[in-house]
């Protein structure tokens, strides 16, 4: 049975994130107020046999971890097989 | 001396990098599928989108047969000069301190920029020289994801080691790179790479000669060095 996982990569704090800002300036001028902290990331869902290989895999390829930072959480959906 | 340049499904700077290195000396293409570096006495990663770029620009690259020999040739002192994605796939792998995020203008950039050269005794600058071409060349940038960066305590090391070989010129950072840090060398001195394409600044013909410098001052040091 395979498990279904999300791999939530985010740029590391304090690295300037110009996609954020972008975001974080677009939504108050259509009106959205009390916004701050946009950032944006990646997610990275797949399917995978054992679980316990996921830091590898996220420390040798899914991220770059100089620059990001990365949170693995179990999607709540079964996968389908 | 010959070098070797390395073609990945994405590239496209290769063959101007070839005739680049065809202007100072021999050139032969490596395909990314080989181990086998034909005894090259330099190896160039050059610009491009190898694999698409996917995930990361250099990500799945790093991990293609050619970089497991380029990286073992590297490790045993041998000349490695990643140009743009170049300079990306070797920071993806390990070769190269640091790494290259977007843009800070989010925006592709393309356009000659100065840069200047804070050290001409080095294996990719050693032709650089007061009175000969000298020490700010004039070399096009043309990239989405070039804004070096690496956190402080690594930034320090990268400084202090004398690892900044390419500043760009004040005022034309065109992406926002950490230190004004156009490229960057390991700390033995053999693996050198850089955002800007000094394959494009060969000929008068599009403006400026100085990028032949660089690929001149590998073919100097190699033919003292090594080759011999």
């Amino acid at each position: 049975m395979m498990t279904r996982v999300r791999v939530l990569v985010r740029p590391k704090a304090g690295i300037l994130d110009p996609q954020g800002q972008a975001v974080e300036r677009a939504l108050p001028a259509l009106g959205f107020a009390g916004v701050a902290n946009v950032h944006v990331g990646r997610l990275i869902e797949l399917d995978v046999d054992d679980p316990a290989q996921l830091p590898e895999m996220c420390r040798k390829l899914l991220v770059n971890p100089l620059i990001e930072d990365y949170e693995i959480v179990d999607a709540d959906v079964a996968p389908a097989r | 001396m010959r070098f070797g340049v390395v073609r990945f499904p994405g590239s496209c700077d290769e063959v101007d990098a070839q005739l680049a290195c065809e202007r100072v000396t021999d050139a032969t293409i490596l395909w990314h599928g080989d181990r086998d570096l034909q005894g090259v006495d330099a190896v160039v990663i050059p610009g491009g989108f190898s694999y698409g770029d996917y995930l990361r620009p250099g990500a799945i690259a790093r991990f293609s047969p050619v970089m497991e020999s380029v990286i073992a040739f590297a490790r045993e002192g041998g000349i490695v000069f990643g140009i743009c994605n170049g300079f990306q796939v070797l920071c993806e792998a390990g070769l190269l301190p640091g790494a290259l995020l977007t843009n800070a203008s989010l925006r592709f950039v393309c356009r000659q920029v100065d840069v200047v050269v804070e050290d001409t005794a080095t294996a990719f600058t050693n032709a650089c020289r007061e009175g000969g071409r000298g020490t700010r060349l004039s070399i096009p940038v043309k990239h989405t994801t070039g804004r070096w960066y690496a956190p402080p305590e690594l930034l320090d090391q990268v400084e202090s080691g004398g690892q900044v070989l390419l500043r760009y010129a004040p005022g034309q950072n065109p992406n926002g790179s950490l230190a004004d840090v156009a490229g960057v060398r390991n700390e033995a001195g053999n693996v050198f790479g850089l955002m800007p394409h000094p394959e494009h600044a060969v000929d008068p013909l599009t403006g400026s000669v100085d990028g032949l410098t660089l690929f001149a001052s590998i073919r100097d040091h190699v033919t003292a060095h090594v080759a011999a």
